[in-house]
């Protein structure tokens, strides 16, 4: 389970949450990871683009990135979404319309903000319509915290959504990113 | 400005061409947008490679992308409305950018939102969608003069370097069947049409 750490130890680097995000990825055959970029995600991001493994790309709007990776997979091939919060609350339609009821494993990866040091009030109210949409629609939803949890959840969350073919959003929490904070 | 007038293009009809594109098909995949576009798909004849969307307005082109970059020897239509185009216009941007040379799109412009009452689209009369599509990267666009054109250039998608987008003016009738709305049956079936399932 801890392949990720290990290698980013072995290579004499602290692991970092990106780090494991993308090895994660990598080892449940995700390749396709359209975004909708956030400066949280930002090495996430970069990384994905320096890796030839990954076809990543920037996409308009959310549901416009759930779309492709929806397709992709009928067509067998892996994706996951990443997006910030304000990103996933563009997205109560396509969930309810695509992806629970056509049954489809979709990925999303949700950098958290709105909470623990938000200086932005807008980014903060929309952040309290996250958890609420997944819950009425009874999706897999984890918000993770710390490090040491992450390759677990992570790893776990892909397989559970891809063989019960049902969506699963992972929430990236300030606790493990970081966070936007305020910078003038 | 390029008003309709301009366009000196035909009004056709959208079960017509639906029929015209799915008579000469194999085993392309067919994504049809929601509404009357997936109906006159489903009533042309269903086929494991057509899939039938039942919402997510806007979303019949991102769908076939992610199609056509995941089997990208499989040629990838994707039939649409106007005012669903509309809902995404952002994602004619991020197909020229990725440039799939096995997409071919379809936009059914009859400048309503005819299952919802007809009622006309912010478009109507006032915004070319072609000229919107070649501003946004994709310089194989172009408008069906009449359905045979429309056909030659169904044709000519086929061999194509670079993603193709069709225009049709079509008039305001409503689609000719109803798709049976299953989706889960709609997404499995489409599943083993890609040949990426097996039927249980």
């Amino acid at each position: 389970m801890a392949a990720a750490t290990e290698q980013s130890s072995a290579q004499g680097t602290a692991p970092t949450w990106h780090g494991i995000v993308l090895e994660t990825l990598k080892r449940n055959e995700i390749r396709l990871t359209p975004y909708v970029p956030d400066k949280v995600l930002t090495p996430l991001i970069k990384n994905l683009h320096a890796d030839p493994y990954f076809n990543t790309f920037p996409t308009a709007r959310e549901e416009e990135a759930v779309g492709i990776v929806s397709g992709a997979w009928m067509a067998g091939m892996r994706g996951a979404v990443l997006m910030q919060t304000s990103g996933f609350a563009t997205l109560a339609n396509v969930l309810a319309s695509l992806a629970v009821p056509y049954q489809i494993p979709l990925i999303m990866f949700v950098s958290e903000r709105g909470t623990l040091g938000e200086f932005n009030y807008g980014q903060a109210l929309v952040c309290r319509t996250m958890r609420p949409v997944l819950d009425s629609l009874a999706m897999e939803h984890h918000t993770i915290t710390r490090l040491d949890e992450l390759e677990f959840i992570a790893d776990r969350s892909i397989k559970q959504a891809i063989t019960t073919q049902a969506p699963v959003a992972l929430i990236l929490n300030p606790l493990l990113t970081g966070g936007k904070v305020f910078n003038k | 400005m390029t008003n309709t007038q301009a366009r000196n293009t035909k009004v056709m009809n959208r079960f017509d061409l639906t029929q015209r594109l799915v008579t000469k098909l194999k085993d392309e995949a067919v994504i049809g947008g929601i509404g009357n576009t997936n109906f006159d798909l489903w009533a042309a004849g269903h086929r494991p490679e057509n899939f039938y969307m039942l919402g997510s307005m806007g979303l019949a082109f991102p769908i076939a992308l992610g199609v056509a970059l995941a089997q990208p020897k499989r040629r990838v239509f994707a039939l649409e409305g106007d005012g669903s185009l509309l809902m995404q216009l952002g994602c004619l941007a991020t197909i020229a950018t990725l440039a799939p040379k096995n997409l071919t799109m379809v936009v059914m412009d009859n400048g309503i939102y005819q299952i919802t009452g007809s009622q006309p689209t912010p478009a109507a009369g006032h915004t070319d969608l072609i000229a919107v599509a070649v501003a946004s990267g994709l310089a194989n666009s172009s408008w069906a003069a009449d359905e045979d054109d429309f056909e030659r250039l169904i044709e000519q998608s086929m061999s194509a370097t670079v993603p193709t987008l069709i225009g049709v003016r079509i008039d305001d009738k409503p689609g000719t069947g109803t798709t049976r709305r299953d989706p889960v049956q709609i997404r499995e079936r489409f599943m083993h049409g890609m040949g990426v399932r097996q039927p249980l």
